[in-house]
């Protein structure tokens, strides 16, 4: 195999980006990117229980019975989301509670559970915890770019700073109602995902069927 | 077959099963295989497929998980009862109107009076300290709360003393009450405050800190522009009769005692409306909002 540490680390980024190109953990993508307060919270929690869930699931895996081994899997994810989730209450209370039932979802991300199946069962543990790291980022710099479009051009706001001044506080700007809600980051991940296969076009897949043409004679 | 057997063994295939080829002792050890005797390394060596190891490991696994996970539960509660009452003062703060333009919550709750108030008599009472008081634990304490049985707000033990929170005005004279209220929602139970003015009459606020009720849905009771909807209700009509309702039509008394029930949450309304009627009538706060109104306080 041909990865190095880097690449397992950059290649989630673009070129095998969990959610443009493996189109995974889109539930939550949609969920917590109306604030990039929100997002940013989101990304650190998911690379933490990627990285870590990979790590001790890589640790594990030469006694994991594989009758099992998805139950084992979970029940080490799910164990992580629950100490990342009381640590969030712990000690960024205001987050957790908009983070709410997401974190706690984070179990069911699929991203978490794909690593661990397809990369953390076969590879050892260093290289896994970097490939969660990989992933984690990759998934969260979808999150951010998303949540960068829906909080300036939905609240008109980056961070919680104002940028653009809304007319409801006296200013110019009109906010895009729509961005607010969950359903405008479909619009914004697939826009996503046409530049970034604009861009690379080795990540376009093959069509699943042609449609032939039959020549006259 | 050895070969084969060793190249599945490096690629780290998940399904490779000892099992499946018969043991082979000229083969090298695998990698990572411990050699030496002891029960650890019988165990480590055993077949991961072998039904006792299976149990093993599962059972294993998840004892050392839960472990983890209580660990974390109860050594972080604290911190985490610290910011949930922290919250609490906050919507204490909110509710009345008096949030600092910094956020400081503390300074602005400092600004309340607390007083431990028994329900019944509508007298405030110094048997408790309203600092220590803890309203929750009162409401479970057997000697601190009675039954209900006519049960609007779905709470089953009434707690027969509360904290409530004064707010003053410069020269003494009361401006605001803040008091507790809850009650089951349709997931829940809704804990939240209610602020009323110095007339003991007219509602000036009434949020919630805490619930579960459906996000979207029910959970629209933190909604603000809903939560605005409160502000300069009245509670009583000139008869004195209760008359504020949580609903989609107004009371015949008239739009002044309406607020305007959740669209897509009818339990949730309804729990608010069943909670607030429950606390502001007369098993409520009714005999100190009286002593509210006849200026008393």
């Amino acid at each position: 195999m041909a990865q190095t540490y880097r690449t397992m680390l950059v290649d989630p980024m673009v070129d095998n980006n969990p959610i443009t190109l493996q189109v995974l953990g889109i539930c939550s993508a949609l969920a917590v990117t109306s604030s990039l307060k929100v997002a940013l919270v989101m990304t650190i929690a998911v690379t933490v229980v990627t990285a870590f869930s990979s790590m001790f699931i890589s640790i594990l895996r030469s006694q994991i019975p594989s009758s099992i081994r998805i139950i084992v899997q979970m029940i080490i994810i799910a164990s992580l989301v629950i100490v990342v989730d009381q640590i969030l209450r712990a000690f960024a209370y205001e987050i957790s509670r908009t983070l709410s039932v997401f974190v706690g979802l984070i179990i069911t991300n699929c991203i978490v559970m794909g690593r661990a199946e397809a990369f953390a069962m076969k590879n050892p543990p260093f290289a896994s915890f970097v490939d969660g790291i990989g992933n984690g980022l990759g998934y969260g710099l979808i999150l951010m770019l998303v949540g960068f479009v829906r909080e300036l051009f939905g609240s008109g706001s980056l961070f919680g700073i104002t940028i653009l001044e809304t007319t409801n506080n006296g200013g110019w700007y009109v906010p895009n109602g729509l961005l607010l809600l969950p359903p405008s980051a479909f619009f914004v991940i697939g826009l996503l995902i046409w530049a970034f296969r604009s861009w690379k076009p080795e990540q376009v897949e093959e069509r699943e069927y042609k449609i032939q043409t039959v020549e006259a004679h | 077959m050895p070969d084969e057997d060793n190249k599945n063994r490096e690629e780290g295939d998940a399904n490779f099963t000892p099992e499946m080829n018969p043991p082979d002792r000229d083969l090298p050890a695998p990698e990572g295989e411990i050699i030496t005797g002891g029960f650890l390394s019988r165990f480590l060596n055993m077949p991961a497929d072998n039904t006792a190891k299976t149990v093993i490991v599962a059972l294993g696994l998840c004892l050392v998980a839960s472990m983890i996970v209580s660990a974390a539960a109860v050594s972080l509660r604290p911190l985490q009862e610290q910011n949930a009452a922290l919250a609490r003062q906050a919507v204490i703060v909110d509710v009345a109107g008096i949030a600092d333009e910094d956020g400081d919550v503390a300074e602005a709750f400092a600004r309340f009076e607390p007083q431990v108030l028994e329900l019944a008599t509508g007298e405030f009472t110094d048997q408790f300290d309203p600092y220590e008081f803890d309203d929750r634990a009162a409401a479970d304490d057997l000697t601190l709360s009675t039954p209900l049985e006519d049960d609007p707000a779905s709470i089953r033990r009434q707690a027969n003393y509360v904290t409530v929170y004064l707010l003053r005005n410069d020269d003494g004279s009361l401006d605001r009450v803040v008091l507790p209220v809850y009650g089951y929602g349709l997931w829940s139970t809704l804990y939240g405050f209610i602020a009323i003015e110095e007339d003991g009459n007219t509602i000036y606020g009434l949020q919630f800190y805490e619930h579960a009720e459906t996000p979207g849905l029910g959970a629209e009771v933190d909604n603000p522009r809903w939560r605005a909807l409160w502000r300069g209700r009245l509670i009583r009509d000139e008869a004195g009769t209760l008359a504020i309702t949580v609903a989609k039509t107004p009371p015949p008394q008239g739009e002044e005692f309406h607020v305007d029930a959740l669209s897509g949450a009818t339990l949730t309304s309804r729990g608010v409306d069943n909670l607030v009627r429950f606390w502001l009538g007369e098993r409520g706060f009714e005999p100190f909002l009286e002593r509210v109104r006849a200026g008393e306080i």
